[in-house]
């Protein structure tokens, strides 16, 4: 069944009006040479029927692994009330409302929003939502440059422990403005970067990125070196898990001065897996950058009558009005993927999230005290760290990883491909979605992969 | 009518300029401009010890109705802004030729000033603008 509600008379009286004879016409401004006739990689049309088959049967093949993968997603619970609430018509409009404020509702669920990601993060100004953690670095970047008034600088340095997903988007959105992201390394002993180790005269830099925790899990010193970044008249530009934030010190506080901008993933509250999307960014900042912030920003205010009422504010910095030099070129948000944030915080509370974040922090200690004892399994990094760390093998990590899937286990995410000196090493995590007997189901299915037995022939 | 005071100088993107015995100037928004923005609500100065040139874009004034670029009148270093504005960038509507001045610069070419318009020229100025 197409979906247009055009008759083929309305077509041809609508046609017949403006004077064309056929539709193509429309087209024919375009040389012959450009237009692609038909699209040999894609399949032919299918009714709606054989697509949701073709489409049951391959999501059927996914099945349900038991995953202690993380690195930048993770599984945790969701209530069922939130996706119950977040669907509901009222809600379920995954765009920026055109005529905003006539969508009072919307906008009043994107302030309180702004509003628990300021308290999480210790910002005072908060954006309706990027796209994913990834681009929201890469805006937080070029947000930095711009808000940087000590500094002309173009360099951004950026730990090698930045979650390596980001750090490529990032370069991708950044490189032809000029900015060069400058690698910082990180120490091979704790995986943390090491204040010590930083350049006593670094050179004039815009901004250095902090994860917390960095990528491999890892809690890095980040009152140092944020203190270290603005002894350097450096903007700190902090990446963080936002379950984190619920036991950790907020970036708002860290050092002297606080983190500058604040941004990361928000698919733990609240957001499915989904393989991989979508998901949605989060942004803050201090009030004093507030008007390079981009994306959208909902303000509470009054109306003639005296009547609170809710507004997008600040819109100078988006294109609609400055053109071509807006803040940025975002002008949408993950509205309802933040609205399904919302409602998870909603109904987890503070001490919800708060539970969820120490026990995903417990398992992982468990997880690490279990796995230490295999034979063949050695924790890489010395550091503390929240709910994922990093493992070594002495098996192909491929190969274990294969077998593990077999046994129905996700059992971490490789890392040799982005860190060569990381061989046969995994990130792995367990939340508080791990049972005592997921940990002790996926430590003897290891235990077999790593024997020889399961795996002869090998070393 | 707007007011276009007779000793200072002006631009056409109506930034005005006034010269004082030493080589420094301030430098502001006319009175016509305010009148177009609407009500000012945030100014973004240039930076102390910046070095602007003549006819580029060295500041920002935002109105609820638009945000503009302010651009540089002469050339020269800028030496001091109107700090106040932060708090209170109605000061612009209310007194564009007095607590409105936007910066204060140190001139590197006097010459420049020339390419610059009279009171009696930039009236016509805004009046050809308007027709």
């Amino acid at each position: 069944m197409p979906y247009i509600p055009h008759t083929k008379n309305d077509v041809a009286e609508m046609l017949q009006s403006i004077g064309v004879n056929d539709i193509d016409a429309l087209f024919d401004e375009i040389p012959a040479d450009l237009i692609q006739s038909d699209l040999p990689k894609t399949p032919g049309r299918a009714s709606e029927m054989q697509v949701s088959q073709i489409l049951s049967r391959r999501a059927s093949q996914d099945g349900t692994p038991l995953c202690f993968a993380g690195a930048g997603a993770y599984e945790h619970h969701i209530p069922a009330a939130v996706w119950q609430i977040a669907t509901r018509g009222e809600f379920y409009s995954a765009y920026t409302p055109y005529q905003a404020e006539a969508s009072q509702g919307t906008l009043q669920l994107i302030y309180e929003y702004q509003t628990m990601m300021t308290s999480l993060t210790g910002m005072e100004v908060s954006n309706a939502s990027l796209y994913d953690g990834a681009s929201g670095l890469a805006e937080s970047v070029l947000m930095a440059v711009r808000a940087n008034r000590k500094s002309k600088s173009k360099r951004i340095l950026v730990p090698r422990n930045v979650n390596p997903t980001y750090r490529k988007t990032t370069n991708t959105i950044v490189k032809n403005q000029k900015i060069a992201l400058e690698e910082l390394d990180f120490d091979s002993q704790s995986g943390t970067l090491d204040i010590n180790s930083l350049p006593e005269t670094p050179g004039d830099f815009a901004a250095l990125v902090i994860s917390q925790p960095n990528f491999f899990g890892s809690l890095e010193d980040v009152d140092a070196l944020t203190d270290w970044a603005h002894k350097h008249n450096a903007l700190v530009i902090a990446v963080v898990n936002p379950m984190s934030l619920a036991v950790l010190k907020a970036p708002g506080s860290w050092g002297e001065k606080g983190a500058d901008i604040v941004c990361g993933e928000g698919q733990p509250f609240g957001i499915p897996l989904a393989s991989g999307g979508p998901y949605f960014g989060f942004m803050c900042s201090k009030q004093a950058l507030a008007r390079q912030l981009p994306g959208r920003i909902v303000g509470r205010t009054i109306d003639l009558d005296g009547k609170e009422g809710f507004t997008l504010t600040l819109q100078a910095r988006e294109q609609h009005i400055r053109r071509s030099k807006a803040t940025s070129n975002i002008c949408t948000n993950q509205g309802l993927m933040v609205t399904a944030a919302t409602i998870y915080l909603s109904i987890m509370g503070f001490e919800g999230i708060k539970q969820t974040a120490m026990t995903s922090h417990q398992n992982t200690q468990k997880l690490i005290g279990m796995l230490s004892k295999i034979e063949g399994v050695s924790v890489v990094f010395n550091s503390a760290n929240f709910h994922e760390t990093v493992i070594k093998i002495n098996k192909r990590v491929d190969e274990v990883l294969t077998k593990l899937a077999e046994h129905n286990i996700v059992g971490g995410v490789s890392l040799a491909k982005n860190y060569p000196e990381l061989e046969n090493s995994l990130l792995v995590c367990a939340t508080e979605t791990k049972t005592e007997e997921d940990l002790a189901e996926f430590c003897t299915k290891l235990k077999l992969c790593l024997s020889n037995n399961e795996n002869p022939g090998k070393s | 009518m707007s007011d276009i005071p007779t000793d200072l100088k002006y631009s056409q993107t109506h930034e005005w300029i006034e010269v004082n015995h030493d080589g420094t100037a301030s430098v502001g928004i006319t009175d016509h401009a305010q009148t177009l923005l609407g009500d000012i609500v945030f100014v973004e100065p240039p930076e102390v010890g910046t070095e602007i040139s003549m006819e580029e874009p060295c500041a920002v004034v935002e109105s609820v109705k638009a945000a503009s670029d302010l651009y540089a009148i002469v050339s020269g270093e800028v030496i001091e802004t109107n700090d106040d504005l932060a708090d209170s960038p109605e000061s612009i509507n209310n007194g564009p030729y007095s607590d409105g001045w936007v910066f204060r610069v140190k001139l590197s070419d006097m010459k420049e000033l020339d390419q610059l318009m009279s009171a009696d020229q930039y009236a016509e100025f805004i009046e050809s603008e308007e027709h």
